[in-house]
């Protein structure tokens, strides 16, 4: 039997279509006017207020929750929030997310607790945005932020280390490492009780 | 053992037991637990303490099932770990049963009461049986509201294992492995109660060979290894089985490998070789190749007397012209895999056109040479005739500390049935102690073995003339078997692959016409050098006064020789094939990188003769095997080797294979006493397990568990020379000296013994021997 999704030939029906006489479009008079209505659009368009975006000269703000460069968060005093669990690299579909663990030293502390991430990279070649590293986050260290500008011309500088993460220094906030806040564990940082910067 | 293996070594029959579990028969030798009968029809019984090699505790209490037997069942849930198969046993697990379900879940839900929730930041979290059987069997919430009990952490219990008491279970499987498999009791379970907690003794640090497997079977995060503290994830990591290559007991590894680096290693599961143990050398000394300079490129020394880069063929070419044609020797050192140290053989015969080739970077002697050719290849002794054997004899080795796995095994048939260990050392060691060996001072005074019993001979017993005949003439007499257990991996295989002056590969003697006419046919080449080749020290000497123009050196140590070893090597042409810089590569005209075992693939030969091997770990490495680059110089000099390959050197190996003929008779020698006069003393020593060898650089956390290095002298000697305990003294020969604190054991006034190569006590660099006559004053 003959395979039913080969065709039989290759002029797709237009030797039937010819065979049975039919119009191919509409040619008459009352379609010239079917026609019109179609530029009707075009028309009233010309009339309406104007979509496009003047990008890159103007940047317009996205939506609230647009999945865009990814941030690296810090506790009050400067201290960073990531740990260095990798749970991100965990979770990422995309095999985006590279992380290297260390332990703090209490003369080198980078956050509270025992364990930082000493190498944070995230590929954007890679990243799909799907934000499943956020999810995975157990100390709410990653975040993303609204930054989509992300093309480059080589693909080393597409890939973001962790001082290209990092959440630039607020006003009390004072670059890592240095110590816990006097008396506070990390479960004081954990559970937010730090207020302010570095010792009030 | 478990009941199965029982079954396997004794053969004799065993009474079956058939059970139901689940609706499931199945019919299993008599003793065996609950749980592993389970396992056998594939049902997964949560556990944290059950271990099929510690004996049943019953500690944790996750795996209760419903058990009932000849119709009347249990009234609560039972431990299926601890509970022996019956007749007319009906097991319900959680599978089949709401009540066994239902009290593992609680038993669960038990155990995180205080288990904090910190497994983002912890090591075990991704291979943690907690972590999963929680998932498996636990409920999906906790209704415990209460504060978690917490410990101050982590605490290091000793410098590479580190304890977070919080997250213990309490399922005694460090302690029990410590005490039952190890025989080091430096850790308990202390307190009782919700504060119950794992601890070491105030005064014993926990300074066992064996403590890395209390890491590798802790079923939480409870105990970590410090190297390895928050390096990765087990996702991270490429996982490879391999070969254990820091000595001849041949574990089996596996090596985790991340971006291109070596992480960790663990045990291996081998029950005939190293059950699931390993020792703390073989699981941590890895960083040897990242601690120190690395030789990235050939090197070739210039008209200035520095080492200067150059290309492969620049290299080769300046090798080859400084070989061709030359007389030269091979020193291989006694860590070359069988392809590489086969390599070197037939580079040696068919390049080099010589047998001026030894693998031993060690004292050694002419006995020793006679009976590695003559016996040692022969010997068939297995772990299978220790686990049997009704006497172990340990003749010039120290188990613990130089092959830990032949200790391990000795020492579970101690444990089990008292197995009686005479040993001839100058004093009980603390390996000694555990084996309750009695000590005996002439191997001549040794009586009462049978064909049952086990002479293990080390390689120190050559330093001792006339020891090894003893050994042999000991073993034929009573018939016991012999086993040489020398201390490093390559050294059997390279007997096996001619690296020796007197044997060509496969056993084949050099001395005999047949076997050179066999090799050259089978390599291809018109005749084979048929002159007695030399020895290390041979070979060593003749460069020096100009018998030899020319050397190529392996992985060899020049102190570990002699100290006068490096002099030796400085007016001739020094080929060295190394992996990192050292001692030879200073000295040498042309040094080519080689890859280290992590980076190929080959195989060792365990103490039994047994093949261990193992694959490329490092998958994307660029370094070459030895074998291919003396392949490489052996097309340069137009003599080819036609060695391209690491499989290419295995498959001729076995090609070639083993002797049939007859082996090269053994000459015995005479032993000769070595009394000490007047105020010398007789000074012996071995090395450590934990020492200042090279393949330990680079991990500091290891060498913190190293013992200490004292001298050891009898009571009564210490007070002649008027010093106690802990206080100095000094020793001295006509080369040099050392001091070392004193350390009083019970062994003969003559005797002194010191530890060959740690901290403070470098026998061969500060005394100028191994053993011999020494000076000992009050320093």
């Amino acid at each position: 039997m003959d395979n039913p999704l080969t065709p039989r030939s290759n002029d797709l029906g237009l030797t039937a279509a010819a065979k049975a006489n039919k119009p191919i479009a509409n040619q008459d008079a009352k379609s010239f006017f079917a026609q019109l209505q179609g530029f009707w659009v075009t028309l009233i368009t010309m009339f309406k207020k104007v979509n496009t975006v003047q990008y890159p000269e103007v940047k317009e703000p996205t939506a609230e929750r647009f999945h865009g460069r990814h941030q690296l968060n810090r506790y009050d005093d400067g201290l960073e929030k990531c740990i260095g669990c990798e749970l991100c690299a965990w979770a990422c579909p995309a095999d985006a997310i590279l992380v290297e663990g260390e332990s703090n030293t209490e003369e080198e502390r980078y956050s509270p607790g025992e364990r930082y991430g000493k190498v944070y990279q995230i590929n954007y070649l890679r990243c799909i945005f799907c934000g499943l590293c956020i999810e995975a986050c157990p100390t709410r260290a990653l975040t993303m932020t609204n930054e989509y500008e992300l093309a480059d011309d080589t693909r080393a500088k597409v890939i973001f280390e962790k001082e290209d993460l990092l959440a630039p220094l607020r006003a009390g906030q004072l670059q890592p490492p240095h110590p816990m806040e006097a008396g506070k564990t990390h479960i004081d940082y954990y559970l937010g009780n730090i207020k302010g910067g570095l010792n009030g | 053992m478990t009941p199965e293996q029982a079954l396997l070594e004794t053969e004799a029959p065993v009474e079956m037991i058939t059970v139901v579990i689940d609706g499931f028969e199945v019919t299993v030798p008599k003793g065996t637990l609950v749980i592993r009968a389970a396992e056998k029809l594939g049902i997964q019984i949560p556990r944290f303490c059950d271990h099929p090699l510690l004996e049943p505790v019953g500690a944790c209490r996750q795996c209760l099932v419903d058990i009932e037997i000849n119709g009347r069942a249990f009234p609560k849930p039972q431990a299926s770990c601890t509970i022996p198969v019956e007749n007319n046993m009906i097991v319900k697990t959680q599978l089949t049963s709401p009540v066994a379900e239902k009290a593992q879940a609680g038993i669960m839900e038990f155990l995180l009461i205080n288990h904090p929730l910190d497994c983002p930041v912890c090591d075990k979290g991704g291979e943690c049986p907690l972590q999963n059987q929680a998932m498996s069997t636990g409920r999906p919430e906790s209704r415990y509201e209460g504060v978690k009990r917490t410990f101050e952490k982590p605490i290091a219990i000793s410098s590479q294992v580190l304890l977070d008491r919080e997250r213990c279970v309490l399922c005694a499987r460090c302690t029990r492995f410590s005490e039952q498999i190890a025989g080091d009791p430096f850790i308990t379970l202390n307190d009782r109660g919700a504060l119950q907690q794992v601890g070491i003794y105030e005064n014993d640090p926990f300074e066992s060979y064996y403590s890395g497997n209390t890491v590798q079977i802790c079923p939480v995060g409870a105990l970590t290894g410090t190297s390895y503290r928050f390096r990765a994830r087990p996702f991270d990591l490429v996982s490879i089985d391999s070969a254990c290559e820091h000595c001849a007991s041949g574990c089996a590894m596996r090596t985790d490998i991340r971006r291109g680096k070596t992480l960790r290693r663990l045990a291996g599961d081998d029950s005939s070789v190293n059950e699931e143990w390993n020792c703390d050398k073989g699981r941590w000394a890895f960083k040897y190749l990242t601690s120190r300079e690395r030789v990235t490129t050939p090197m070739i020394r210039g008209a200035d007397g520095e080492l200067h880069e150059a290309s492969w063929p620049e290299a080769i070419a300046f090798a080859a012209v400084g070989l061709k044609g030359k007389r030269a020797g091979v020193l291989v050192g006694g860590r070359a895999t069988v392809e590489d140290a086969y390599g070197y053989s037939k580079f040696a015969r068919v390049a080099l056109g010589t047998n001026d080739i030894d693998f031993r970077a060690r004292p050694h002697s002419d006995e020793e040479t006679s009976f590695l050719s003559g016996i040692a290849l022969g010997l068939t002794t297995s772990y299978k005739d220790i686990d049997k054997a009704d006497q172990v004899v340990l003749l010039g080795f120290e188990p613990e500390e130089e092959s830990p796995i032949v200790f391990l095994r000795i020492y579970k048939q101690v444990r089990k049935r008292a197995l009686a260990v005479l040993s001839d050392a100058p004093f009980a060691s603390r390996g000694s102690v555990k084996l309750s060996a009695k000590l005996v001072t002439e191997i001549s005074e040794i009586s009462g073995l049978t064909s049952k019993s086990v002479i293990l001979v080390g390689e120190r017993l050559s330093e001792k003339t006339g020891a090894l005949s003893s050994a042999v003439a000991l073993a034929e007499k009573s018939g016991a078997k012999l086993a040489w257990i020398p201390r490093r991996a390559g050294e059997r295989g390279a007997i096996a692959s001619g690296a020796i002056s007197t044997l060509l590969p496969g056993g084949r003697p050099v001395s005999d016409a047949s076997a050179r006419v066999d090799v050259a046919a089978a390599w291809s080449v018109d005749s084979l050098p048929s002159n007695p080749g030399r020895t290390t020290s041979e070979i060593l000497l003749a460069l020096s006064v100009k018998n030899l123009d020319a050397v190529v050196i392996g992985g060899v140590d020049p102190l570990d020789i002699s100290n006068s070893a490096l002099s030796q090597l400085l007016n001739s042409f020094v080929l060295s094939l190394e992996i990192t810089h050292s001692a030879i590569t200073a000295v040498a005209d042309v040094v080519l990188p080689v890859a280290a075992v992590v980076e190929k693939s080959g195989s060792f030969q365990d103490w039994q003769g047994s093949s261990r091997v193992f694959e490329k770990a490092i998958a994307d490495s660029l370094s070459r095997s030895d074998v291919r680059i003396l392949s490489m110089l052996a097309d340069e000099m137009g003599t080819p080797i036609n060695l391209p390959t690491v499989a290419a050197t295995a498959r001729e190996i076995s090609a070639l294979g083993k002797w049939d003929g007859s082996a090269v008779k053994f000459e015995s020698a005479r032993s000769v006493k070595d009394l000490a006069t007047g105020d010398k003393l007789n000074l012996t020593s071995w090395r450590l397990l934990l020492d200042l060898g090279t393949l330990q650089d680079g991990e500091a956390n290891l060498a913190g568990t190293a013992r200490t290095a004292s001298a050891h002298i009898s009571n009564s000697r210490a007070e002649k020379l008027g010093v106690k305990a802990g206080e100095l003294i000094s020793i001295s020969t006509d080369f040099g000296s050392l001091e070392l604190p004193v350390e009083i054991s019970e062994m003969s006034d003559n005797e002194i013994w010191v530890p060959r190569n740690s901290i403070g006590s470098q026998v061969i660099a500060h005394l100028g021997f191994v053993s011999g006559q020494v000076s000992v004053a009050k320093a």
